[in-house]
């Protein structure tokens, strides 16, 4: 009941500040990130569904900035050895019969039916309301059991005790973790940090947005250019789909 | 009888006074002071609850900008020589838990490092 009451006036809030924002600059021309922003103390929104457009032909073979901007921003070691945790991880695919390759970013794509939060046994998988795919480490007891459940391979367990503290994600020993499509960056309104490390490299071969706002750029994208679920078969729904595959 | 009882109380209170007296009270370093969330006494007995409550919404709802919240804990109670609550028993979070036998395990995640330098005390 008072879920109901609070999305509502998010809606109302939200509503408000685009037809603002609108007023502000031009017709039709919106500030993104201000529209966006969730007002402090609200809770994440069921009517948003945060996604991910990657377009595999913009994305450079030699460019790892996606990578080094998430180690950065949660203060992940570079992986060396294949137990070291990765969020994101840079993927290299060649077509044999005609030799074609691309290159692309891979990291949890935030199913939408995700089997790692079905096998928890503790409920520290979960999905929170805005369709972000999240680890509590409060909860995890690092039994491992929704890596295995993975089909993406997209999360980590983390061997070793985490001396430094200086990402924005608390990190420690024991706990299974993955990307987080940085959701303490979106709940401020901004970009996750892959994404803006892609644009700031000239390549904008990730698209982040809300596929529920049809005033979204990625809800226009999603509409007009084929684009590629990875392993659809297994129904899992992801937000984080794939162009030129 | 009186008298037996008489006795019983002294022995209880010398234990009592003995007990206090073997560990002092932690002299600690409480960083940058001033006003706290809620009163001293309250937040003594209750701040694990308040934190543990928010910490929940905060990861599994995505609440922000909560009034209890463990970076703002150290932002305010680092200790102003080397900006930590951890590190010696005047520290404020180490020296308080020392004293009360608890371990604490907020810190092999969350940074125990004041982050804004330049703070005012709340």
């Amino acid at each position: 009941m008072s879920d109901k009451v609070n999305l509502d006036r998010r809606q109302f809030l939200g509503t408000a500040s685009a037809a603002i924002a609108g007023f502000a600059i031009a017709p039709g021309l919106f500030l993104y990130d201000f529209a966006n922003a969730r007002p402090t103390g609200g809770a994440a929104s069921a009517g948003v569904r945060w996604g991910m457009l990657i377009d595999s032909t913009l994305c450079q073979s030699s460019c790892n900035d996606c990578v080094s901007a998430c180690n950065k921003e949660h203060d992940l070691p570079a992986a060396k050895s294949p137990t070291d945790v990765q969020w994101i991880r840079k993927v290299e695919l060649k077509q044999i019969s005609t030799g074609r390759q691309i290159s692309l970013p891979m990291m949890c794509l935030h199913c939408a039916e995700p089997p790692c939060v079905d096998v928890c046994p503790t409920q520290a998988s979960f999905k929170r309301a805005d369709g972000i795919v999240l680890v509590d480490k409060h909860r995890c007891i690092g039994c491992r059991y929704c890596m295995m459940a993975c089909p993406y391979k997209a999360r980590s367990f983390v061997h070793e005790a985490v001396l430094s503290h200086d990402g924005e994600m608390p990190r420690g020993q024991g706990t299974v973790e993955s990307c987080t499509l940085c959701d303490h960056r979106v709940d401020r309104g901004e970009q996750p940090a892959c994404v803006e490390a892609c644009a700031k490299a000239g390549h904008s071969a990730m698209l982040f947005g809300d596929l529920n706002n049809p005033d979204s750029e990625i809800y226009r994208r999603v509409r007009s250019v084929a684009s590629t679920q990875l392993r659809a078969d297994l129904g899992l729904n992801p937000n984080i789909s794939f162009v030129g595959l | 009888m009186n008298l037996l009882r008489a006795l019983a109380l002294l022995l209880i209170l010398m234990i009592s006074f003995g007990s206090v007296s073997a560990v002092p009270m932690p002299k600690l370093d409480i960083g940058l002071g001033g006003h706290c969330v809620e009163n001293p006494g309250y937040m003594r007995q209750n701040h694990m609850h308040m934190l543990k409550h928010q910490r929940d919404e905060t990861v599994r709802q995505g609440i922000r900008g909560g009034k209890f919240s463990l970076s703002e804990c150290v932002n305010c109670h680092a200790s102003k020589p080397d900006d930590n609550v951890l590190g010696g028993s005047a520290h404020f979070c180490q020296g308080c838990h020392e004293y009360a036998a608890v371990k604490i395990d907020c810190f092999e995640c969350h940074s125990s490092k004041r982050k804004i330098i330049v703070g005012v005390g709340k």
